[in-house]
């Protein structure tokens, strides 16, 4: 049996700019200077924006990631016109679905939606092929207008659609710090953009839920109580809102690296016959909404943070068509590797290549840390991206690998703009694997290396950070 | 031009990280009052 292989992959966005202001940086801000939040209503993008939005097209997987080169930039000022909202392996879901969605996956009441909100988004649920009549048993009705305003006189935090109140959410506990309606909200965030990205990943595929027997989810939220913050499993309640009766699960932390992390663990609980198929999902970062903002705001730019962004992959056996992650070729970033960018990229990239006598040119793509630029340049955090294949390039010249004067041109023959929304661990080289599994399998592509870094040091536990990286290959069985 | 001057060392994952500038400033005669690597995305 050879190595196990993606058998598919989805992704998906939500757009949620009301829930912006919950967002770890608006929500302090606007603390501090209550009057922010105008100014933060007044710089949101519609709908149509955002679904127009060439690097989320390219993010769904409806164009791909290279062809944003060829797009005039800034491209929140030439947006595709008339984009469709869903692709082969995803969607763009508008506000108003994934409240009800929020409140679909809500299994403690922790929501309550207006009977009027309730009444107008329902329809817009019915007619979605992901969502069932169960779905809609836990939708309900919706409560009074005069309920929602007494929930929020007595603390819970409003659900706003523009101007209209639609619902609110409510603390969890009395006096407990751990289950507050806005870390609540969190929570809820990243289990319903998790279960909407798994089930398109099984409708995509057209495959049976009850055949997946471990779910693991590579989110950052820490979901527990006062006596076990981030305790976590929120894979296995992922698993049970999406029909994964057959499935348990594991959460994996790591920081943004998890999602590399992840895949090189269920490829290994595959291999070893511990597991047959695995679900991998990261859920959308509720707290990273609105991060740069004030790079944005400064640059009379909309704000780009507006979007949940999750992702789901399912890992299966060899099929002898699918393509293998290479469980041979793993890098990792070790304590002893230190914290140079020369002995990181050495660790992840030129360790696990020599190993097999590969050089870093004959590796056909590099996925890396692939955040959006136009959302970090702003805020004066560079093109990370861009960066990460000058470093990779540099190694390669540094090996004789490469000449000097095409560290340049590197990024344009083995990587790609960056065009994921700054959500942690979502950019974390995982958006490129439906492309590269896609581009494998037309012959397009032999080989891809996905490679992801966390910052653990943000933790106060350690000053290391951390990094991954695993190849996937063309099958040979083909 | 560190010698006798009190430094904050701020570093990047994905640059220079703190550990190292503080290593440098030291070398070069300065004191780090405060060395801490941070993440920008």
């Amino acid at each position: 049996m050879g190595y196990p292989v993606v058998k598919g992959v989805s992704y998906i966005i939500a757009h949620v700019p009301d829930l912006v202001r919950y967002g770890s940086k608006p929500a302090r801000e606007i603390a501090k200077d209550p009057a922010l939040l105008e100014k933060i209503n007044a710089s949101l993008r519609s709908f149509d924006q955002a679904k127009n939005y060439p690097p989320h097209q390219a993010f769904i997987g409806n164009i791909k990631p290279e062809a944003l080169w060829d797009l005039e930039r800034p491209w929140f000022e030439h947006l595709l016109a008339d984009s469709p909202r869903e692709s082969a392996w995803g969607e763009i879901m508008p506000e108003d679905e994934f409240y009800g969605l929020l409140k679909i996956v809500d299994v403690f009441d922790l929501i309550d939606l207006t009977s009027e909100f309730t009444a107008i988004v329902k329809p817009k649920l019915e007619n979605h092929k992901l969502i069932h009549a169960a779905d809609l048993e836990n939708l309900g009705d919706g409560v009074s207008r005069e309920t929602v305003a007494q929930k929020i006189k007595a603390g819970a935090l409003p659900l706003m659609l523009g101007p209209e109140l639609v619902g609110c959410i409510q603390d969890g506990h009395d006096e407990d710090h751990n289950l507050t309606a806005d870390i609540l909200l969190e929570n809820l965030a990243c289990k319903a953009s998790g279960v909407l990205a798994m089930r398109r990943a099984l409708h995509s595929l057209n495959f049976d839920p009850a055949a997946i027997d471990f779910v693991m989810n590579t989110g950052e939220e820490a979901v527990g109580d006062r006596y076990q913050r981030g305790a976590g499993n929120l894979a296995k309640a992922m698993a049970e809102s999406t029909g994964c009766y057959n499935s348990t699960g594991v959460d994996i932390k790591a920081f943004c690296c998890s999602p590399v992390h992840t895949m090189i663990l269920a490829g290994g609980l595959i291999h070893s016959g511990v597991h047959d198929h695995i679900m991998v999902v990261g859920g959308g970062c509720l707290a990273k909404l609105g991060m740069k903002m004030k790079g944005h705001l400064a640059n009379a730019m909309p704000i780009m943070e507006d979007v949940l962004a999750a992702f789901a992959v399912i890992l299966g056996p060899d099929d002898g068509r699918n393509p293998q992650i290479r469980l041979d070729l793993i890098g990792k970033h070790a304590v002893s590797t230190g914290s140079s960018q020369q002995a990181i990229y050495e660790a992840l990239v030129k360790k696990p290549l020599e190993r097999f006598g590969l050089a870093i040119p004959e590796i056909d793509k590099y996925s890396t840390e692939l955040h959006n630029p136009e959302i970090t340049e702003p805020a004066g955090s560079g093109n990370v991206p861009k960066n990460n294949y000058r470093m990779i390039a540099g190694l390669a010249v540094m090996q004789g690998q490469l000449k000097r004067e095409e560290i340049d041109t590197f990024e344009l023959k083995y990587g790609m703009p960056g065009y994921s929304p700054t959500q942690g661990h979502v950019p974390s080289a995982v958006p490129y694997l439906g492309h590269a599994r896609e581009a494998i399998l037309k012959g397009e592509l032999e080989r891809v290396m996905f490679l992801g870094k966390g910052s653990l040091f943000l933790g106060k536990m350690t000053n290391l950070s951390d990094g991954m990286s695993f190849i996937i290959e063309k099958n040979k069985g083909q | 031009m560190f010698k006798g001057k009190k430094v904050l060392c701020i570093g990047e994952r994905d640059g220079i990280p703190g550990s190292a500038i503080a290593e440098c400033i030291k070398t070069a005669g300065g004191e780090p009052v405060l060395q801490l690597t941070q993440c920008y995305v």
